[in-house]
């Protein structure tokens, strides 16, 4: 029965797959098929001082293909900023984030968007799961006036303040206290709502994380810290950072997860879990604070092995720290390679999809047509855009200005008033 | 030796002269004295009363009634959710504090002293001073840092150091220090209602002096302008520029320096960042002769900042060197003796016209100990 009407709801889905020939109609081939289907997550979570949530996971056809379609545009919108980058048309830096899609994916589907979310410098596809464009990015990481930033933050400094999403931060470490602090806003306001402060397993080790966690556990705030393991920080491993890279158990009193990051659904699960209880708990002195760990698990290590510290197999960014490292003088190929065949997030997303019949692989790959084509489109649509205006070097100093005079490098030929 | 003789006789002239000092200040009908402290106090409860984001971190801030009873009465009657008591953790409460402000709320962030200051001075710099120019715009930082700053008595090298210069050469923040009650009422408020982060530098020797207060002054509404200087005392001889307790020293240096006719324009800058370069010039093109005094190390100050203004913008008006008075170029040292050897003093008067050719060199009283070749002997 529930086969039948996935499968009557496939051919809907396959009517909606047919490529569009638009080239600026962004109208997504999505199945609207609601009907709930449960999935497992890939193996069952490890908690710290509280319980643990259900493997099982309810999801849809519509979420499913979401998953798959976001995923597989962050996928193609980071290899093709690879490119740009080695085309010199992005300058400075470029952490990306490909092979950790799963979790800006999976938290976006937890949460809304009242719940803020704050992130370090690999940056750009938690700014798309908030709802940002790909020409908002293309254009600020080429520097253009259409960026989000307006061409003057740069790969690392993305913001959408009107989904609460707070960037965007250069200096590990300091998002986790910011994010805090945005937990507290949101208590102070009376809100509902909790924030997500993403970090590495590298600035896990920062001191001021503990000093955070140690005020938001105080003062009981709506806080959810996030630590993406992608096991190495830059070059370093997380064994030879941390003498315990068990960083779920790392808050100490405060409750932990463990969860395999490359699973969508792990993710999603494990956020909706963190969200309730930080709501719940928030303002009963006690357990208010969750740190959800996101791991990603190699395929070479069975499933107890929950932790990573001793392969140097790198999981979750295919990718170097930044484009300024080949990501393989302190990892093998292999282990790369590896994970992608293993535990790549939108293969699994693409597996599931088919298992369930939901559409066809031809299907799929007609949306990842299209996909390319939207990036495609996107990059083209920012080289036209303009670099910023001469003027702009002195705007946005100050909120509010003041009439006061700037300087340029020559303070003679080049003053400015503030506005 | 002779020095010190000579210390000594102006010491007890100083204090004949003190209570005639107060009466030359030029504020407005002076109905009321009130404190520095008190002025600090008032200007928060009114700010928190106005607007109910503004609340109050730091350590000691509620139930200790702050380290210097600045936020005395604060917590019972704003309560623990606007009147928070942090643990001993500059950096994050700085860093929670910041984010707070992202959001929208308005904290009012207190250091013990600014020494403290950097172990969240990342915070203030990269996180709140620049987030508005990299989001263009998309985020503000409605925060302000506030504390004691600068030398205060015997409390030795770790927790003497004036801040000034190191934030006021950072673009994104607004650098304020007050010197009266006046300033302190007025630009705190400034600084509060400022959507943009404020580094105000309190000091704490102030905190304990009364200042004459008119009634526009203790006005809830009442505001100074963040960017403008403050002419003390009119003048027409050389131009003295301070901020913060070196305001008090400059105008007993200028009421000493009256007596021998030298008559001096003293100028409290009030806002470190923006800097006043227009007030500061204009008096210089007035006077032609500049001498800045600040208590803090001298290499790269606020001094040395309006010296390289006035040198870009009105060199040709200048009759004589301009003058830099600082703190000594040395970590502040712990002995009574040596530690007034560090910071300015007013000692003495005298005034040397030296008729050198080109220029004629007035120097003022304001003592700097290294600087030995400042004493010119008659």
């Amino acid at each position: 029965m529930a086969l039948s009407r996935l499968a009557s709801s496939s051919s809907r889905s396959a009517d909606l797959l047919k490529p569009l020939c638009s080239a600026i109609s962004l109208r997504r081939p999505i199945s609207t098929d609601t009907t709930p289907i449960t999935v497992e997550t890939s193996v069952p979570f490890t908690s710290h001082q509280c319980d643990t949530p259900s493997r099982s996971v309810q999801t849809n056809a519509k979420e499913l293909f979401t998953f798959f379609r976001d995923m597989a545009l962050m996928r193609r919108m980071e290899i093709a900023a690879d490119s740009l980058y080695k085309a010199k048309l992005i300058r400075g830096f470029c952490h990306l984030y490909d092979g950790q899609e799963a979790v800006a994916v999976g938290m976006e589907a937890a949460i809304t968007k009242k719940d803020c979310i704050i992130t370090a410098y690999r940056d750009h596809c938690t700014f798309v799961s908030r709802g940002g464009t790909l020409l908002e990015v293309f254009a600020e990481l080429m520097g253009r006036q259409a960026g989000c930033s307006r061409g003057k933050g740069g790969s690392m400094h993305f913001y959408k303040k009107d989904s609460n999403f707070y960037g965007g931060h250069g200096i590990v470490g300091a998002q986790v206290p910011l994010g805090c602090g945005l937990a507290f806003a949101q208590k102070y306001s009376k809100d509902e709502a909790v924030t997500f402060a993403l970090y590495g397993d590298g600035a896990a080790n920062q001191g001021q994380l503990f000093e955070a966690l140690n005020i938001s556990a105080l003062w009981d705030l709506p806080a959810i810290l996030v630590c993406e393991n992608n096991h190495y920080g830059m070059g370093t491993a997380e064994w030879r950072a941390a003498k315990s890279p068990a960083y779920y158990k790392r808050g100490d009193y405060a409750p932990g997860l463990k969860v395999d990051g490359m699973d969508a659904f792990a993710v999603k699960q494990a956020c909706t879990f963190a969200k309730e209880h930080a709501l719940k708990n928030g303002p009963i002195r006690g357990k208010s604070l969750s740190l959800v760990e996101a791991i990603k698990l190699t395929s070479s290590c069975s499933v107890c092995c929950a932790y990573m510290q001793i392969l140097e197999m790198d999981t979750y960014r295919y990718h170097g720290h930044s484009m300024s490292d080949p990501g393989s003088t302190y990892r093998t190929r292999d282990e790369i390679t590896g994970v992608r065949q293993e535990r790549d997030p939108v293969e699994r997303i693409r597996k599931l999809i088919l298992s369930h019949d939901l559409a066809t692989e031809k299907e799929l790959k007609d949306i990842e047509k299209e996909i390319r084509k939207e990036v495609d489109d996107a990059i083209a649509q920012a080289k036209e855009n303009p670099l910023p205006e001469s003027s702009e070097l002195f705007t946005n100093v100050y909120a509010k200005g003041l009439g006061v005079e700037s300087f340029g490098a020559d303070r003679k030929e080049v003053r400015a008033i503030l506005p | 030796m002779l020095g010190i003789v000579r210390q000594k006789m102006l010491e007890q002239s100083l204090k004949k002269i003190r209570p005639a000092v107060s009466v030359l200040r030029s504020y407005s009908s002076a109905a009321k004295q009130m404190t520095v402290r008190e002025a600090l106090n008032s200007a928060l409860d009114e700010e928190m009363s106005a607007d109910s984001k503004v609340f109050l971190m730091g350590e000691e801030v509620g139930e200790y009634q702050g380290a210097y009873k600045i936020t005395k009465g604060l917590l019972d009657k704003y309560g623990p959710e606007r009147v928070l008591d942090t643990p001993i953790t500059e950096a994050g409460f700085t860093g929670i504090a910041v984010g707070a402000a992202y959001y929208g709320v308005k904290p009012v962030v207190e250091f013990m002293t600014f020494n403290f200051s950097m172990q969240a001075i990342d915070h203030i710099i990269n996180s709140a001073a620049k987030t508005n120019y990299m989001s263009s715009g998309r985020i503000s930082v409605p925060i302000v840092f506030r504390g004691p700053n600068g030398a205060a008595a015997g409390v030795g090298a770790q927790h003497s150091q004036c801040y000034a210069a190191w934030y006021a050469s950072c673009p994104g923040l607004k650098v304020l220090a007050p010197y009266s009650s006046e300033d302190a009422r007025g630009l705190l408020k400034a600084g509060i209602r400022d959507p943009d982060p404020v580094v105000f530098l309190e000091n704490e020797l102030l905190y304990g002096e009364s200042f004459p207060v008119s009634d526009e002054v203790l006005d809830s509404s009442f505001c100074l302008p963040i960017g403008k200087a403050k002419i003390e005392r009119k003048g027409k001889d050389v131009t003295i520029a301070a901020y913060s307790k070196m305001v008090g020293y400059a105008l007993k240096a200028a009421e000493t320096l009256e007596k021998d006719g030298i008559d001096a324009e003293v100028i409290n800058l009030r806002s470190i960042r923006p800097l006043d370069r227009s007030t500061i010039n204009a008096s210089v093109r007035k006077t032609n002769r500049l001498v800045t005094v600040e208590e803090a190390f001298p290499q790269h100050g606020v001094g040395a900042e309006i010296c390289a203004s006035i040198v870009e913008e009105s060199f040709a008006y200048l009759d004589a060197p301009v003058e830099r008075i600082a703190g000594a170029d040395v970590p502040m040292p712990y002995a009574a003796n040596l530690e007034r050897m560090a910071v300015p003093q007013v000692i003495y008067h005298f005034s040397l016209f030296s008729y050198n050719y080109q220029y004629i060199y007035t120097h003022i009283c304001i003592y700097m100990h290294a600087n030995t070749h400042n004493f010119i002997h008659l």
